[in-house]
């Protein structure tokens, strides 16, 4: 009866969670390159309600963030938050009902968007019923993560587990008020919130679950797995504290910048573009740090896959969070709202960033948890030039349309009037349109690829029993019989 | 104590850890967002702004359902092009009972929060069921089925004014009492096209005359 023995990491369920989360990527994605398809082909949905441009978009976003992108933070965090801990998992059968019950609400909530059940709120469209479960997995969440480093042996609390515990508490705020709202139906309910309120509690809400999901979440992923492949300590470790209080403090916000030039009042535009501007500092202060520790490590980079993600992926965090400021700024906003450019943006965060760093993160743990090689390094080669150009074409594409878009319908000619038909204006975005379904297939391709290499490492394999290794003095925590920590008696 | 010592201390203690996030995170929405919901200005109807009857709020049901609002904002900015091209820009009294908001985030097609009278029924029926048949270059879906299904099936009408006269918007016991009576005998897609043709048509007439001698039409 080894798995009893509390001296095992509790593994298992961080690769049940990359399972999950790889098949997440693999369904969102290409929900993704559908929806990118009947941009062109607008009969793709052959008159079936379910695949209706409208319903099927939102269960894009939602299989790509709360599928992969929350799975893969889960399964990071677990594995991640025991290696910094000393300690196996606190109630790790708690963590396994975390994984079970997370599946259940993503698929489940999938299909109810399908069937017509929305809030209609971006990145918050599933109905009360789902809102009051992901709280309580939250908690749960919350409670596996917290109590494992309550019980740690070792002083410190390691930065990634600061960002994850972001991550944890600052979305748990904001889905519950967001969410605030009276049921009429199991499928219908209405917002506690009205019209420009409602706006406001919203992208409060939309924007900080990029912050704190899509940006911190998976900051916590890289302060703890890029260390560990680069092989070199975090560069500054005192730059990365301030960095994340700053990054706290500033990111909630800058919410209201979704809302330039809209009708809610000027101060509070006027807060969020500024705090957008100020958020620059600390996104950059950790883009210097990441790039500052993998600059020993340039050899490696030569040779190993999921180091080239992750600093792949760095760079594009790095140019997702500087055109995020430079889109917050009222005059650039007033060109790239409503437009293609903003899809664009967040596909630089979420293929470039999210999916990369991920990706990275994988190739470096699977091989790892199952204590073999990966299947096949060129193949992980090879996904990496797929997801490169991938992103590069998508990010351009839409580029050029959301420019387009934003210049034309706001020119008017020597007379005042307006230049360009809205009709045409969209007739014209065809070719990159055509060009971003290109980009998604490219994408969606590489992801096949991992999806296949892993499965092939995985295949026949058994989740090696690591235990934790012993801590060094200065920094023991000793523990009496109950696992409670001696803290004050040596304080 | 100083700053690092302090800093120590949270570095070494989860209690600390979770309590310096959830504080250092709230500041932002307790400034910034919180004196917004009470903000009397956000929620006080324009003299032309009334609550949605019982056709409108199931046909704005409808909309939410298809998600009509992934592709069309409802939010005309104070733009002269946008002025231009939509109309009167948007005030947030005209709002006020819009629970949850539409304003959207993407014009895939354009806006359409003064769409309301610009088009006929007709035209707004062929174009929910065959948009290319009216805009040619169109590449919005067709929505066959909204023709085909009953208004009264959309949810429980009473259900929905109660909780929302709970929520605050003035209702009298007759409009709760004759909303089945007035879905009876009509499809979805007409309850969509009542909701479409009241868009935008709450302002009232002294600032829709403002905006139009600031350029507009």
């Amino acid at each position: 009866m080894q798995r009893q023995n509390p001296e095992i990491y509790e593994d298992r369920v961080v690769v049940r969670l990359v399972q999950f989360s790889v098949l997440w990527a693999v369904l969102g994605m290409a929900a993704g390159v559908w929806v990118a398809a009947e941009f062109l082909w607008p009969t793709l949905d052959f008159g079936q309600f379910w695949l209706s441009f409208g319903r099927l978009r939102p269960l894009h976003t939602n299989a790509v963030i709360f599928g992969f992108g929350v799975s893969a933070l889960m399964a990071t965090g677990f594995y991640s938050v025991q290696r910094t801990s000393h300690v196996r998992l606190f109630l790790p059968g708690l963590a396994w009902f975390c994984c079970y019950a997370w599946q259940l609400v993503v698929l489940l909530g999938g299909l109810s968007l399908l069937a017509g059940w929305t809030s209609s709120k971006e990145y918050a469209e599933l109905e009360w019923p789902f809102d009051i479960a992901i709280a309580l997995i939250w908690v749960c969440f919350g409670i596996v993560f917290f109590g494992t480093i309550a019980r740690r042996r070792i002083r410190p609390i390691y930065i990634s587990n600061w960002f994850y515990g972001g991550l944890i508490i600052v979305i748990a705020m904001l889905h519950i008020v967001n969410s605030l709202a009276l049921p009429v139906t199991l499928d219908k309910s209405y917002s506690l919130y009205a019209g420009a309120q409602d706006a406001i509690v919203q992208w409060w809400y939309g924007h900080n679950a990029v912050g704190f999901l899509l940006t911190g979440g998976f900051l916590g992923m890289l302060y703890y797995f890029l260390p560990k492949q680069a092989d070199q300590p975090i560069w500054s470790y005192r730059l990365s504290v301030v960095a994340f209080w700053a990054f706290t403090y500033s990111y909630i916000w800058a919410g209201p910048h979704h809302l330039h030039y809209n009708a809610v009042p000027e101060w509070v535009q006027s807060t969020a573009m500024v705090m957008s501007l100020v958020l620059l500092a600390p996104s950059w202060a950790t883009l210097i740090n990441g790039v500052m520790t993998v600059s020993k490590a340039w050899a490696k980079l030569k040779r190993d896959p999921a180091l080239k993600f992750i600093v792949l992926s760095l760079a594009f965090y790095g140019l997702a969070t500087f055109e995020g400021p430079m889109m917050a700024i009222r005059s650039v906003n007033v060109v790239s709202h409503f437009t293609d450019w903003t899809i664009g943006h967040v596909h630089s965060g979420a293929l470039g960033w999210n999916a990369m760093v991920t990706y990275g993160t994988f190739y470096f743990l699977v091989p790892r948890l199952v204590g073999a090689e990966l299947h096949s390094t060129r193949l992980a080669n090879l996904h990496f030039v797929l997801a490169l150009a991938g992103t590069l074409l998508y990010i351009l594409a839409m580029w050029a349309s959301g420019v387009s878009q934003g210049l034309l319908w706001l020119s008017v000619d020597r007379l005042g009037e307006l230049s360009f038909g809205f009709r045409d204006i969209m007739a014209g975005m065809r070719p990159y349109y055509g060009l971003r379904l290109v980009a998604g297939l490219l994408f969606w391709g590489g992801t096949l690829l991992m999806a296949y290499n892993l499965f092939m490492t995985l295949r026949g394999r058994r989740t090696v029993a690591v235990s934790p290794p012993p801590v060094a003095e200065p920094w023991r925590l000793e523990r009496g019989a109950a696992g409670i920590a001696t803290e004050r008696a040596r304080a | 104590m100083n700053a690092l010592e302090l800093h120590k201390k949270i570095e070494e203690n989860a209690g600390l850890l979770i309590f310096g996030i959830l504080l250092v995170s709230a500041i932002g929405g307790l400034v910034q967002v919180l004196p917004s919901l009470f903000q009397e200005s956000l929620s006080t109807p324009l003299s032309g702004t009334r609550v949605y009857d019982a056709v409108e709020l199931t046909g704005r049901d409808i909309y939410i359902r298809e998600g009509c609002h992934v592709c069309h904002s409802q939010q005309v900015r104070p733009l002269v092009a946008e002025v231009e091209r939509y109309g009167p820009y948007s005030r947030a009294g005209e709002f006020v009972y819009d629970r949850p908001f539409l304003w959207g985030s993407k014009r895939t097609g354009p806006d359409l929060h003064r769409i309301g009278g610009k088009y006929s029924d007709i035209w707004h029926e062929v174009h929910l069921l065959d948009p290319r048949q009216v805009v040619p270059e169109s590449i919005m879906p067709a929505y066959p089925w909204l023709a085909e299904r009953p208004a009264a099936g959309v949810g429980d009408i009473q259900a929905k004014l109660r909780v929302l006269r709970r929520l605050g918007h003035p209702y009298a016991d007759a409009d709760i009492a004759a909303a089945p009576q007035r879905l009876e005998g009509l499809r979805e897609i007409d309850a969509l096209i009542v909701y479409l043709q009241m868009l935008g048509t709450g302002l009232n007439a002294d600032a829709a005359d403002a905006a139009d001698a600031h350029g507009g039409h």
